[in-house]
């Protein structure tokens, strides 16, 4: 059984990596083949050449160092602020019913929207992109935590109770463990969407950044070199969405 | 019985939920009296609705009835008393993301059991009930019967005088319910314990029992209290004596008023 189970995840994989490679064929054929437009699509080989380069000379890390540590204090920022002020709604079923749908409402607006005024306020520096991912990953993060806290089973609370569980016992042995879940999953969409919005805002208005940088590359036309910072910062969300993965799975092995 | 062998006291005690011309307002309980002796189980029978499990609650201190109070050991009571009482609910109440013995050991940390006691007191619980080899698995990898067993070892484990099991075994299978029961017989009759016991079973109230109060439809009070004298632990052969089925025969009568009378109103009325 669990043979079989392998034997087709395999098989799966296979599919998948073979998917990627015919893409990479087509992409090949497509420039050095059929004579696609190189400032159109550059080559993968001279994009390749390219990617060594930009990881042997280290010149992504001063862009690395922008955009990182405005996705470190923005993610920081909205989970902070975002499990709070969630925990404090979940307390009170009153506070649920306002909150909650006008919350629920606000994320559905797309605020990437509103970066002009985030420049405005914040210029263009870093602040305005740290202020932006900070509001949009707030949102799903707070709903999250709204929805773990209020839907903890009320039966385990009252054997918490009845077994005399203090206020502080409660939220340690119960509701916290019964509500992390729902907002590791609230922290996800958080971690991505906050990503997604400033390396979005980086290209509109930066002054620096991997997003800036790579919009600076297209203006003067070095696609491969652009195609390049692409495929790092691809290379880059990867490996941070395969360490959240991991620490998710791991957090959830008992369950 | 004199003063000192009550160990629960239930003295007009009525309950209702929200408010009169509310849309949810319902009278669960009405004008309830009713002693429980130390030593004793007494297993609450009746109608669904007919609020045994309100009263259930209330002798937890997990409700504030509405008129009347509960004496504990001749002390009025306000709130659970987690030294003297302890549950069993319907569903188990586990925490799924604990193992069994930490479940078992979590209730002694809320009372604030030392920590080498509460590993030995887990232990022993979980012996008592059979699930010594099952310590470490998770809820969730248990049968339902199972994880009843593991309730009942938390809630053993807290060594309460008073334990109290809201339809412990409504969610399982007739025979997972009746080996649960033989065991719980066998357990409790050496533990000495005061047990109030809701349950639908007819069976299940006779064969546990020393008394079995049966319930009125809602708003819901004691018709009648009906009394079993066999010695505890029962044996499997008291299911297919003749006392028994007198017993059951005698409970059947006096439930199936109350329970189409239960039916028709919740048909009728809407508030099931």
């Amino acid at each position: 059984m669990a043979r079989r189970d392998r034997a087709r995840r395999l098989a799966s994989r296979a599919v998948q990596i073979g998917f990627l490679l015919a893409l990479f064929l087509l992409w090949y054929l497509a420039t050095n083949v059929w004579g696609v437009n190189k400032l159109l699509l550059p080559n993968p080989i001279s994009v390749w050449r390219q990617f060594v380069d930009v990881l042997r000379s280290g010149a992504f890390l001063p862009d690395l160092r922008v955009t990182a540590s405005e996705f470190a204090a923005a993610f920081v920022l909205a989970t902070t602020s975002g499990t709070i002020v969630g925990y404090f709604i979940s307390r009170s079923r009153y506070f649920t019913r306002v909150f909650e749908p006008l919350l629920a409402g606000i994320f559905s607006i797309p605020i990437i929207l509103f970066l002009p005024l985030y420049v405005l306020f914040f210029g263009l520096g870093p602040a305005s992109k740290i202020a932006l991912g900070t509001t949009i990953s707030f949102f799903p993060i707070a709903l999250a935590t709204i929805a773990g806290f209020a839907n903890v089973d009320r039966a385990l609370v009252a054997a918490a109770r009845s077994m005399g569980a203090s206020n502080y016992q409660l939220f340690r042995y119960v509701l916290l463990p019964a509500a992390l879940p729902v907002i590791m999953g609230g922290l996800r969409i958080g971690f991505t969407i906050a990503l997604l919005s400033i390396l979005g805002s980086e290209t509109i208005a930066s002054l620096a950044g991997l997003g800036h940088h790579i919009v600076e590359l297209a203006e003067d036309m070095e696609m491969s070199r652009m195609f390049a910072y692409i495929v790092f910062v691809v290379a880059m969300v990867a490996l941070l969405n395969f360490a959240v993965s991991y620490l998710e799975a791991r957090g959830r092995r008992h369950q | 019985m004199s003063a000192g062998d009550v160990a629960l006291s239930i003295k007009n005690v009525s309950h209702q939920f929200g408010e009169t011309g509310e849309a949810q307002y319902v009278r669960a309980l009405s004008d309830t009296s009713l002693d429980v002796a130390r030593g004793e189980l007494l297993c609450l029978i009746g109608p669904s609705g007919c609020g045994k499990s309100t009263l259930l609650n209330v002798i937890g201190g997990l409700l504030a009835p509405t008129n009347g109070t509960v004496e504990v050991s001749g002390r009025p009571l306000r709130g659970p008393i987690p030294r003297d009482i302890a549950f069993v609910f319907q569903e188990h109440a586990l925490f799924p993301w604990n193992t069994v013995i930490e479940n078992v050991r979590l209730g002694m940390l809320f009372q604030g059991v030392p920590q080498a006691e509460r590993d030995k007191r887990a232990k022993r619980s979980l012996e008592a009930v059979g699930l010594a080899d099952f310590a470490n698995h998770y809820p969730g990898q248990l049968s339902g019967g199972m994880r009843q067993r593991a309730a009942l070892a938390r809630a053993l484990s807290l060594e309460t005088g008073i334990l109290l099991m809201d339809e412990p075994f409504g969610a399982l299978d007739e025979q997972t319910r009746m080996i649960l029961g033989e065991d719980l017989s066998v357990l409790l009759s050496r533990t000495e314990k005061t047990i109030v016991f809701v349950t639908h079973s007819l069976g299940e109230a006779v064969f546990l029992a020393d008394r079995v109060a049966v319930f009125s439809a809602r708003p819901g009070t004691i018709k009648k209290i009906i009394r079993v004298d066999e010695p505890h632990p029962r044996k499997p052969g008291f299911v297919t004596s003749e006392k028994f089925t007198a017993l059951r025969n005698e409970l059947y009568a006096l439930l199936h008023d109350e329970i189409r009378k239960a039916v028709l109103e919740s048909a009728h009325g809407g508030t099931a």
